[in-house]
């Protein structure tokens, strides 16, 4: 794990133009490269799956993952092929035209048959012919998909996985019509309680061990194996071992059939439902990417989204499964004034003509870590015309090695890049706390912190003129508000982060935000506008580009060459 | 009877109108509603259809066979139909210019009414005084025209005052087809009454009686008079003026409630009266070929009326059949037919006629 | 494309005078007067709905009901296949999430919380039966939906199921976990066979 999910090297030398290959893939003939990185980066000899890929064939498979060791178990891969003859003088033989004479995967005790190979698992050798299009390469993948559906039980209507399941994509694609099968079906456990977070049904389990491998050697806990045999092998936990570590969840991604689901999701909403949009999940700061799956303005779940840069094709189960709040009923919805419920406009207003007059050091803002850097950019420029004390707050946690961040904020760094804290978030606090104490600071503003948890409490929030606050949900700081300003969750907006390891990532709104709440962006650049002067951009492009040809730290970057995997800054 | 004719004439005269007046304007009404009726069954029959069956007032369930046999026929149905129009909200949208617009529904039906005063339904009723027709004017077929051409205005202003398009192309295509088609109906006649030597409509039906009806001696000028009626109550093939198809409701479109029926029982009371006056000029009117003086008891003189009225039903039928049976005229058809066709028709039939009638007759 | 055309004759005078045609049209409307009037020939081809009602023939695409099978259980399993293929998107289901009321038959494992299907929506196009894996829902013979509100043409689970009776059909499910209870040899226990063999 811990080498697959890091940054790419820092390229200084361009190295070498690498070693390449000549295979041919249907016909076509392509130059790959002599080795490839295997799951862990390392390069080894390219496979024939990842030649076809090269040359734009994908050839069909279940056990084979880019990031798991290979088992080569499943047989899906099969496929034909052939290399160039040798002649008993260990000199290619040639055809008539001249051209090398191609021997098709005839194997040397059986002369004359043709074999098929495992394409994930054979190294590539030069002048070698790929038929992942061949009759026979045709005709051993209809055999391997019959042999799969002789035990499966076709629960398909009541399977979480159908929609997204190989198993139903190749048997369309590479599948026989008709069963020959006319006996009665081997019959497995059903809704096996694996772990606290997964299902397991063992009859449509295809054997292919990704998820063992996957715990094995990514999570490094030995939670799961095969028992029994021949057809009654089954998948299952270690007697007494419960399968219960944080990154459970993936192997319900990487099941290629619906036999491991997951508890949260299950029986919840159809997949083909699902409204997809990429985002970046916010519970630490790695900043796992992530695909929002919501339907009609409810999230259904979260799935990693594979970025090699950042989280590989994983993602924490506590990351995950952090989608709940979103959707509470205690959601703030309301703009109130002093309580009472409001408007956006006249609450803006009141707040806009109150900063206005407001002294130079009269005003403290407490932003977060959890904000996007344009909201922080419009802060700090609120903050430099008020001439007010800014700070944020730390939220810190144990790291796992893996994935999961000891620094629980997803922005710390765009926090310390727009200067809203300086190099250690949490220090201004006492400060802003003994203003308000002495009545200088007679305004805050505070932007989805509870300010009462780090020495800000009631009694103190009490003295102030002007307390505003934006937030999500309601905690004792938001009830203490003069001005309280629902905000959106992150997937009810868009805008950029920048993990612990300096990557700018964007994440874009996957559902709208409840009641009268709104992203943040919008209102802060109305009252910023309000009380520093125009911004020239209305969009949330055009804040970034204006954000980063400011701040130098952000070295200039554009809006539109972030991209969807990010990018890394310098730091 | 006696205390009748004890009475000073001009009196007698006064009463025996009011209650001619009265019995003529009753029937007519209940003519219109039931000939509504009669419309929508015929009209159901050719179609292969029923029609109305199902209005009846609570009590005629319990009335054994004939309760549900009459509301089969839909006799209720005008009851409810004039209950309807009665009941409904009278609407009257807030662009039309008003005055107008109530005052039109008014004048649609007045003049269809007032032709029927010159109209002889029937000889005498008992005593030979006693004729059957409420004005037996000496220029009777003169008012009739003069009468006539006032029926316009109605659904003129009725398409003016709406204010809005479709009502007022319907007026402008109504004005121009009741005016084309007076003159053909208007000279039509002139042969009839070259013949005849009289404008008194009792006179022709006098003629008649004796000479044979006018239908065999003016087969022409009859043609063109049914024709030209169809277009003067605006019935199909001629109902230009309404077309639902093209102009919605034509010039009636705005109207709802009891102004809407105005315009219907104008529209009705118009083919009476033009079935009543073609039964007067051509077929004899209250005559049969065997029956042709003046009847000199009550029976005899309810049996004219009765002649009468069951000559001007078939007319009536007529006009329903005639509707299912063609499709509306175009608009340049219908003036191609009115001024090129039947105006040079009519006027060759007067020659003819005023010849033979100058040296054959005479 | 090949255009034909058709030689129009010019109309005689007589045809020209309008006469031919209409002794033609009263002649045609004669014969059907005569066909339908009362005590002529009292044959209207209408029919009087209320009273008479057309016979539905088989295959006929009435109002989609939710059925039964023939143990009383609900068929359908909230694959929401239905709910995807609908065209007007007359169909809602709410699934029954991990915690929901299991299915009533033991190893169905799901069947809809709730399942409406608005009436007002549906074009009886018969997809939602013809995508059904579980036949648990058909198009029947109702065609005339009435009610004075919309919320009252939503109809949900319960109507819908009472609507549609009982379809007899393969029980799938039923005949799985008699296979299961069946096989001796498999050497963990389940808590499906257990309760089958019970
Ligand atoms: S694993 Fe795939 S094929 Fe098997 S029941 Fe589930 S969706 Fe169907
Ligand atoms: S449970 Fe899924 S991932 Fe694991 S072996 Fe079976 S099919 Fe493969
Ligand atoms: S019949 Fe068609 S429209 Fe009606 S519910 Fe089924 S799929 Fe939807
Ligand atoms: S009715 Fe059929 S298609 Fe629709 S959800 Fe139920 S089982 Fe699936
Ligand atoms: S993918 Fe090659 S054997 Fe499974």
């Amino acid at each position: 794990m811990s080498a697959t999910a890091t940054l790419p090297a820092p390229a200084a030398v361009p190295p070498p133009p690498p070693e390449t290959v000549t295979v041919k893939v249907n016909g076509k003939t392509v130059q790959v490269p002599k080795t490839m990185p295997n799951w862990q980066g390392k390069p080894e000899p390219t496979t024939m799956l990842q030649a076809a890929r090269v040359a734009g064939v994908e050839i069909p498979h279940y056990c084979y993952h880019d990031k798991l060791p290979v088992a080569g178990n499943c047989r899906m891969c099969l496929v034909e092929c052939g290399t160039p003859m040798m002649g008993p003088d260990r000199k290619p033989v040639l055809n008539e035209d001249g051209t090398p004479k191609i021997a098709r995967s005839v194997l040397p005790y059986e002369p004359g048959t043709p074999r098929g190979v495992i394409a994930c698992a054979t190294p590539i050798s030069p002048g070698m012919e790929i038929y992942a299009d061949s009759p026979a390469t045709h005709q051993m993948r209809e055999a391997v998909l019959e042999s799969l559906l002789i035990n499966h039980p076709l629960d398909c209507p009541i399977c979480d996985q159908a929609g997204e399941c190989k198993l139903q994509e190749y048997s369309v694609e590479h599948g026989q019509a008709e069963s020959r099968f006319v006996e009665a079906k081997v019959h497995k456990p059903k809704a096996v309680d694996l772990g606290p977070r997964i299902i397991l049904d063992d009859e449509r389990c295809i054997l292919c061990t990704r998820c063992i491998r996957f715990t094995k050697d990514i999570v490094n806990d030995d939670a799961l194996g095969i028992v029994n045999r021949g057809s009654y092998n089954t998948i299952s936990a270690f007697p007494g071992k419960a399968f219960d570590n944080n990154y459970t969840l993936n192997t319900v991604d990487l099941c290629p059939v619906g036999a491991l689901t997951s508890k949260d999701f299950r029986f919840k909403m159809r997949v083909w439902f699902l409204k997809e949009t990429s985002s970046v999940c916010t519970s630490c700061g790695t900043g796992c990417n992530i695909t929002v799956g919501a339907r009609e303005g409810v999230i259904h779940r979260f799935e990693p989204r594979s970025n090699d840069a950042v989280n590989g094709p994983w993602m924490c189960d506590s990351g995950r499964l952090n989608y709940k709040w979103i959707g509470r009923a205690d959601r703030l919805r309301e703009v109130r004034i002093g309580g009472r419920r409001s408007n956006w406009s006249t609450a803006l207003r009141e707040i806009s003509g109150k900063l206005s007059t407001a002294p130079a050091g009269s005003v403290a803002i407490v932003a977060s870590a959890r904000q996007t850097n344009e909201e922080l950019y419009l802060l700090k420029r609120l903050a430099t015309r008020l001439g007010a004390i800014t700070d944020s707050i730390v939220r810190e946690g144990e790291a796992d090695g893996l994935l999961v961040s000891a620094d629980r904020n997803p922005n710390s760094n765009g926090v310390r890049l727009t200067g809203m804290a300086y190099t250690e978030a949490g220090i201004q606090l006492p400060k802003i706390a003994a203003g308000i104490a002495a009545g200088t600071i007679r305004s805050l503003i505070v932007f989805g912190e509870d300010v009462t948890a780090h020495g800000l409490d009631a009694g103190l929030l009490a003295k102030l003129d002007l307390l505003v606050v934006s937030d999500v949900l309601p905690n004792p700081t938001t009830e203490a508000a003069t001005h309280l300003l629902p905000g959106a969750a992150p997937v009810e907006k868009r805008g950029t982060l920048v993990n612990t390891k300096g990557r700018l990532q964007k994440f874009n709104k996957a559902v709208e935000a409840p009641g009268d709440a709104r992203p943040e962006v919008e209102f802060l650049q109305e009252l910023v506008e309000a009380v520093a002067g125009p911004i020239g951009t209305a969009t949330i492009e055009g804040l970034f580009n204006r954000m980063t040809a400011e701040i130098a730290g952000f070295g200039g970057v554009q809006w539109a060459a972030v991209g969807d995997t990010g990018i890394t800054l310098s730091l | 009877m006696d205390f009748l004719q004890n009475l000073d004439p001009t009196v007698q005269f006064i009463l025996f109108s009011v209650v001619k007046i009265g019995v003529v304007f009753g029937v007519t009404m209940s003519f219109v509603a039931y000939s509504v009726l009669v419309e929508r069954k015929v009209s159901a029959w050719i179609q292969d259809r029923v029609g109305p069956n199902r209005t009846a007032p609570p009590m005629a369930q319990f009335v054994p066979i004939l309760g549900p046999f009459l509301t089969r026929l839909g006799i209720f149905q005008p009851m409810a139909d004039g209950l309807k129009f009665l009941l409904k909200e009278d609407f009257t949208p807030s662009y039309v210019r008003k005055v107008y617009f109530w005052i039109a529904p008014a004048i649609a039906v007045i003049p269809a009414f007032l032709t029927l005063a010159v109209i002889p339904f029937g000889s005498t009723l008992g005593n030979p005084g006693n004729k059957m027709v409420i004005a037996d004017l000496d220029v009777g077929i003169l008012y009739t025209f003069g009468i006539v051409s006032l029926g316009v205005y109605g659904i003129v202003l009725a398409g003016y005052a709406a204010n809005s398009k479709y009502p007022f192309l319907g007026g402008i295509r109504s004005s121009a087809q009741m005016i084309s088609y007076e003159i053909a109906m208007g000279m039509s006649v002139v042969s009839v009454f070259l013949l005849v030597g009289d404008l008194n409509l009792s006179k022709v039906i006098e003629y008649q009686a004796h000479g044979g009806w006018l239908v065999f001696k003016q087969p022409l000028a009859f043609f063109i008079f049914l024709v030209a009626a169809f277009a003067e109550t605006n019935r199909l093939p001629f109902d230009l003026p309404e077309s639902e198809s093209e102009l919605v409701g034509g010039y009636h479109t705005e109207y709802s409630s009891m102004k809407f029926a105005l315009f219907f029982l104008g529209e009705y009371a118009n083919m009476i009266a033009s079935s009543a006056m073609m039964v007067t000029l051509f077929f004899g009117g209250w005559t049969l070929p065997f029956i042709g003086d003046p009847a000199s008891g009550l029976l005899g003189g309810l049996l004219h009326i009765g002649i009468f009225v069951a000559k001007m039903c078939a007319f009536m039928v007529l006009f329903i059949w005639v509707r299912w049976m063609f499709p509306r005229f175009r608009y340049d058809q219908l003036m191609d037919l009115g001024w090129r066709r039947f105006i040079p028709l009519a006027l060759a039939n007067i020659l003819v006629t005023a010849l033979v009638v100058a040296f054959v007759n005479r | 494309m090949s255009t034909k055309v058709v030689e129009r004759k010019p109309l005689t005078a007589w045809e020209r005078s309008y006469v031919p045609s209409i002794l033609g049209g009263l002649g045609v409307t004669w014969k059907h007067f005569k066909r339908t009037a009362p005590f002529l020939g009292n044959k209207p081809i209408t029919m009087e709905y209320p009273e008479q009602k057309w016979v539905v023939p088989e295959g006929y695409r009435g109002a989609p009901y939710l059925v039964k099978d023939q143990d009383g259980a609900t068929k359908c399993v909230s694959c929401q296949l239905c709910e995807f293929v609908c065209p007007p998107k007359a169909i809602r289901i709410t699934p029954p999430g991990a915690e929901g009321q299991p299915a009533d038959r033991a190893n169905a494992e799901k069947m809809p919380l709730e399942f409406e299907i608005n009436m007002l929506r549906c074009i009886f196009c018969g997809l939602c039966q013809e995508v059904c894996p579980e036949e648990a829902i058909f198009l029947q013979k109702d065609y005339s939906l009435t009610g004075v509100s919309r919320e009252e043409m939503v109809y949900d689970k319960e109507k819908l199921l009472k609507l549609g009776g009982t379809h007899a059909g393969v029980q799938k499910w039923k005949h799985k976990l008699e296979e299961a209870a069946e096989q001796e040899t498999f050497p963990v226990e389940t808590a499906a066979a257990t309760e089958a063999t019970k």
